[in-house]
């Protein structure tokens, strides 16, 4: 079933006294973090702590010939000076490769470079003192004699036989190829009335999140036991992949996951540094701190997209698409990262391509290389704004050769709302999607006819706005398909345990994260919706492998889907435990009896019977009044995992309104829409901020922001001054709309939210830009948009 | 990203602070709003052996007028300047440019002194000085001097100011009868370093220009009065007219590369702001609609 609806309020037998599925509530821990009582890593003060400095590489790629450490040593407050020799007596390396991508390579990796580095950036020693101060002190005097090797740069050349290979034991500089041919392409294409082609080039860019990346590892020699505080999406990877090279059991680790500034994906994958900040706990026997700054953030944390897509569609007079091609080039720097590799996003860019439309003929090659640049992983929307940028990009260059309204062409093409379930070409199963019913509603949002109207009327004034669209499916709550299958121990299962404690009060444990998504919100507003008690009587605990059931953490739009399942089962049985103990109190019957406002109530008439308060009190202080062999339950825990569709795909279609100053290439936002359909809304305010915020962080990489690289293979914009992030100053409103397909695999119906908005947000506005140039001839097929591009399109430079 | 260790002093009276610079030398930094100096520090592009702290020293605060000058102390901060009626009303252009500096933060600890001794090639503020004629005026051990700002700004981060003097105030002529002016600059974000920005100062009467100071920044190593704005006096500018300075501008101006534009691309955007600076001068939007850059 789907519901559309302006401001969709709640669904059926969850529609309860203390039903916040589906509502606007504040979220619990927005007291803490407004008051300044957030708890970051880098907050963190353990006696005898070292802060550690990682000396890095100025180099792209080159022997190390020596490090000559002596004068630093000798600097007052420095503990240890650390080289990647030296450290991998206690860490071993590892290789970032899935079985499931075929044929994926990559090359060992240490904590700290040891002979080579292949990156400007990479870690040649580690430099441990009283204060990151000192140690920085004591980093400028490490001489490292380098040996400057030729750099790979440009990913276009990187698999030229002239050349350098960065890995020679992997024989070449390709790390993975994927090619997919369905349906009957080359006929399709002589078939077609027209057919278009175009290279897109997206620029290569980061997360950059507030907080950076910290580490506090704390190494107990008496209890033989690493405790690791770290702002990360996924706690227990951390706790196998730490345990796993430190020749630990799990049981020997322990991951603590406080307050965490951001994410993005930036945090749910395993750095070198990171690994050398346990190690070296474990090595020098202290707690250790290491807290990126934002200079290394921008050089080692992850960047993702850099690719050059060459697309072409075929199209009949008739509007109707006949197929896509593609050919795929990315470039991830020198190692696939660990453990969820760096061919998943050209793997989704070659899954999601032409995902929207009916057409079955679909040709896709995609080719990863190695370079000495940063290394490249998973961030926000991992492949969708490549995919959705091609797709939508190449729908409106086949819209405007046969002249036809690119709206329309979308609606001859978009999968019927009533066809599901079905596949695409490439294999994805789609179980519901309402990609017409999301456009409808986002004619009537935007007043489609009447923009184009004004569009026409500005025009003849000379000034040059455009309206871009960009339908979008989404990958969200991945089951074990997508790392698992693979070979990696990243649990695609989260757990919910609950509890009612002795005043009737709710605790809660799970194993989903909270990076400012709303996960503790979300949870507490199921958990309280189920079992009848209030929210700020539910406490949720996240973010601790000691203390939560085991699971797989936030990440890929999952934690409501996958952790809000768990969560809702596991107060289901919870409330039944609790219905049973007040039945044999009460001399009822479960059947008669529920839960509402932390009162035991007649099922019947709502009459209080007993308060929740009560029945804890008798359950836990004086259990021997209740009726021999009565034992009350009243802890359960669940755990959920989608099995019966790999990906739970969400789509959606977004809309952007720009003017372009064709005097000077600058491109300024007018308004922005979203239209999505995650499924159950579990809170829609934090839904639509989690869209904007994604559609912000799409405008990004679609105006502003690219790490740029010379041709030695140095970032050369490393800072926040020179690096553009979107700022409020250039963002206009986004207005949110839904549509609302639950995916029946679950009760609580949710699909995720998390990546929607940055799906889609650059085709948009890279369709409106080009649609703003259509009367200058002008095409641009690159992003980020720079005034430079667009003048240069328009010939003015 | 910590700063080497440094010594600080907080000087008590500017003689007690030039004696530490006399002292220093190179060696010591001047701190006033710390808005360029604490990050170049912390990113140890510089790291100087004393820091002067002259945020306690009065009288080099406040924002006057008298005798047809305005005199801004060179503690001043850009948030003052914004808010003060007096810059509003006498020197407007210092008024609308100060608005895009940075964002508020900066602009609440970030002083004029400070910038224009920093002479960021690409900030808003040593142009102002030039297109308002403003007098910088410095003490050093041999005492005070008056410095034109078109002689002090020498190149990137360069200035006629020695690592001895101290720069205490700047003085602008009030803005007179007829007076117009102009500001716009083109950055990617509001608050970033301009691409090319340009401030202006004119006397329009009857229709034309009797003096016409255009100052184009971010487009040289330092603020560029142009030429061309003298060869615009004195009659009705013609779209013609508009076109010849317009490519005379082009080969004026000798920008540089960088990651943000290409030399060719800043060259361009001065001449859009030519156009759109004229336009908006004189009131006629026929030369701003009438030029192709």
């Amino acid at each position: 079933m789907t519901v559309t609806s302006s401001n969709p309020e709640i669904l059926s037998e969850l529609d309860r006294p203390n039903s916040y599925i589906g509502k606007v509530v504040p979220r619990p821990n927005l007291g803490r973090l407004m008051q300044g009582r957030g708890l970051y890593v880098s907050d963190m003060e353990l006696p005898r702590m070292g802060h550690v400095v990682f000396l890095r590489s100025p180099h792209a790629h080159a022997n190390i010939r020596g490090i000559d450490a002596v004068a630093a040593r000798g600097v007052p407050g420095v503990i240890a000076i650390v080289t990647g020799k030296e450290l991998s007596a206690i860490i071993t390396p590892w290789v970032g490769v899935l079985s499931h991508l075929k044929g994926l390579k990559s090359a060992a990796q240490h904590a700290i470079a040891i002979d080579r580095v292949c990156w400007q950036g990479e870690a040649v020693a580690a430099i441990v003192a009283v204060s990151r101060a000192v140690a920085e002190d004591a980093a400028e005097l490490v001489r490292v004699d380098y040996e400057e090797l030729e750099a790979v740069t440009d990913m276009r050349t990187a698999l030229d036989p002239a050349t350098p290979v960065i890995h020679p034991s992997l024989g070449d500089n390709l790390a993975f190829e994927r090619n997919l041919d369905a349906g009957e392409v080359d006929a399709a294409f002589a078939g077609s009335d027209v057919v278009v082609e175009a290279d897109f080039i997206f620029g290569r860019h980061t997360g950059v999140t507030l907080e950076p990346r910290s580490v506090v590892a704390d190494w107990n020699t008496a209890e033989e036991r690493l405790t690791i505080y770290q702002g990360t999406q996924a706690p227990h990877m951390v706790q196998n992949i730490a345990a796993l090279h430190l020749g630990l059991e799990e049981l020997q680790v322990r991951v603590v996951c406080k307050d965490v500034g951001g994410s993005f994906g930036i945090k749910v994958h395993i750095y070198a540094d990171e690994m050398a900040t346990y190690a070296l706990s474990k090595l020098l026997r202290r707690p250790i701190k290491f807290v990126a700054d934002r200079v290394e953030s921008f050089n080692t944390d992850i960047h993702a997209r850099d690719h050059r897509c060459w697309g072409r569609i075929g199209v009949g007079r008739d509007g109707v698409i006949t197929a896509f091609e593609i050919d795929d080039l990315t470039g991830i720097g020198p190692y696939s990262m660990y453990p969820r590799t760096s061919a998943i996003e050209a793997n989704q860019v070659v899954n999601l391509v032409g995902g929207p439309y009916v057409t079955r003929n679909y040709r896709a090659r995609a080719r990863v290389v190695f370079q000495n640049k940063n290394v490249m992983c998973q961030y926000r929307a991992v492949g969708h704004p490549i995919a959705c940028s091609v797709t939508e990009g190449l729908v409106d260059l086949a819209a405007a050769r046969i002249g036809m309204d690119p709206v329309e062409i979308r609606r001859r093409n978009l999968i019927a709302d009533n066809a599901y379930p079905c596949a695409s070409p490439s294999g994805l199963r789609f179980e519901l999607l309402s990609h017409h019913a999301a456009m409808n509603k986002l004619m009537t949002m935007m007043n489609y006819d009447a923009l184009r109207a004004e569009q026409a009327e500005l025009r003849s004034k000379g000034i040059h706005r455009g309206i871009g669209i960009a339908s979008f499916i989404e990958v969200t709550n991945p089951s074990a398909a997508f790392y698992g299958v693979g070979g990696a121990r990243i649990s695609s299962q989260d757990g919910v345990a609950v509890r009612l404690d002795a005043q009737g009060s709710v605790i809660c444990q799970t194993s989903i994260t909270e990076q400012g998504q709303g996960s503790e919100s979300l949870t507490a507003q199921i958990v309280g919706s189920v079992l009848g008690v209030s929210m700020e009587r539910v406490r949720v605990i996240l973010g601790d492998t000691d203390n939560t059931p085991y699971g797989g953490g936030t990440w890929a739009s999952r934690g409501a889907g996958i952790g809000g399942e768990a969560a809702l089962q596991a107060a289901k049985i919870l409330r039944g435990n609790i219905l049973d103990v007040a039945a044999a109190i009460l001399q009822s019957s479960a059947a008669e009896l529920d839960i509402a406002d932390n009162a035991i109530v007649n099922a019947a008439d709502g009459a209080s019977r007993m308060e929740l308060r009560e029945l804890a009190r008798i359950v836990y202080f004086r259990p021997d009044t209740l009726p021999p062999g009565v034992q009350s339950e009243l802890m359960a825990t669940r755990h959920f995992v989608p099995r019966e569709y790999p990906f739970a795909f969400t789509n959606g279609v977004q809309a952007s309104w720009l003017e372009v100053d064709t005097d000077t290439g600058f491109v300024k936002l007018l308004r922005h829409w979203v239209v999505e359909d995650c499924g159950t809304l579990i809170n829609p305010q934090l839904v639509d901020e989690q869209i904007r915020g994604g559609v912000v962080q799409g405008f990004g990489a679609a105006l502003f922001e690219k790490c740029i690289y010379d041709e030695r293979g140095q970032l050369t914009n490393a800072s926040m001054a020179d690096y553009l992030v979107p700022m409020s100053g250039e963002m206009p409103d986004i207005e949110v709309g839904h549509v609302v397909s639950p995916t029946s695999e679950t009760e609580l119906g949710a699909k995720g939210a998390g990546e929607a908005g940055t799906a889609g947000a650059a085709a948009a506005v890279a369709n409106a830009v080009n649609d703003a140039l259509r009367p200058f001839g002008a095409v641009i097929t690159e992003i980020p948009l720079t005034p430079q591009l667009v003048l240069t399109a328009l010939g003015r430079v | 990203m910590k700063a080497a260790a440094f010594a600080y002093a907080r000087a008590t009276s500017v003689g007690n602070a030039l004696q530490l610079l006399e002292t220093y030398g190179e060696r010591a930094k001047v701190l006033s709003g710390g808005q360029s100096l604490m990050p170049a520090m912390n990113l140890r592009l510089v790291s100087p052996e004393l820091i002067v702290d002259i945020g306690e020293l009065a009288e080099l605060r406040g924002i006057s007028v008298s005798g047809g000058v305005v005199r801004i102390g060179a503690l001043s901060r850009h948030v003052d300047l914004l808010k003060s009626p007096d810059i509003a009303e006498h020197a407007p252009l210092l008024a609308e440019a100060i608005a895009h500096v940075a964002h508020p933060a900066i602009r609440n600890r970030g002083t004029i002194g400070g910038n224009l001794a920093h002479a960021d090639p690409a900030s808003e503020l040593p142009a102002c000085m030039v297109a308002l004629k403003a007098t910088i005026v410095v003490r050093g051990p041999a005492g005070e001097r008056r410095v034109a700002a078109e002689n002090f700004f020498t190149g990137i981060y360069e200035t006629d100011l020695s690592a001895r003097e101290l720069l205490i105030s700047v003085e602008l002529p009030m803005a007179g009868k007829n007076s117009a002016h102009f500001f716009h600059e083109f950055a990617r974000r509001r608050g970033d370093y301009a691409m090319a920005g340009l401030a202006a100062q004119a006397i329009v009467e009857e229709g034309a220009f009797t003096d016409l100071r255009l100052v184009f920044f971010a487009v040289g190593d330092r603020p560029v009065l142009a030429k061309v704005g003298s060869g615009l006096l004195g009659r009705a500018v013609t779209p013609a007219e508009l076109a010849t300075a317009s490519s005379a501008l082009g080969k004026e101006l000798d920008p540089q590369d960088d990651q943000q534009a290409s030399a060719s691309m800043r060259r361009h955007l001065a001449k859009v702001l030519l156009a759109r600076g004229l336009s908006a001068l004189l009131g006629r939007p026929d030369l701003h609609a009438g030029v192709r850059a």
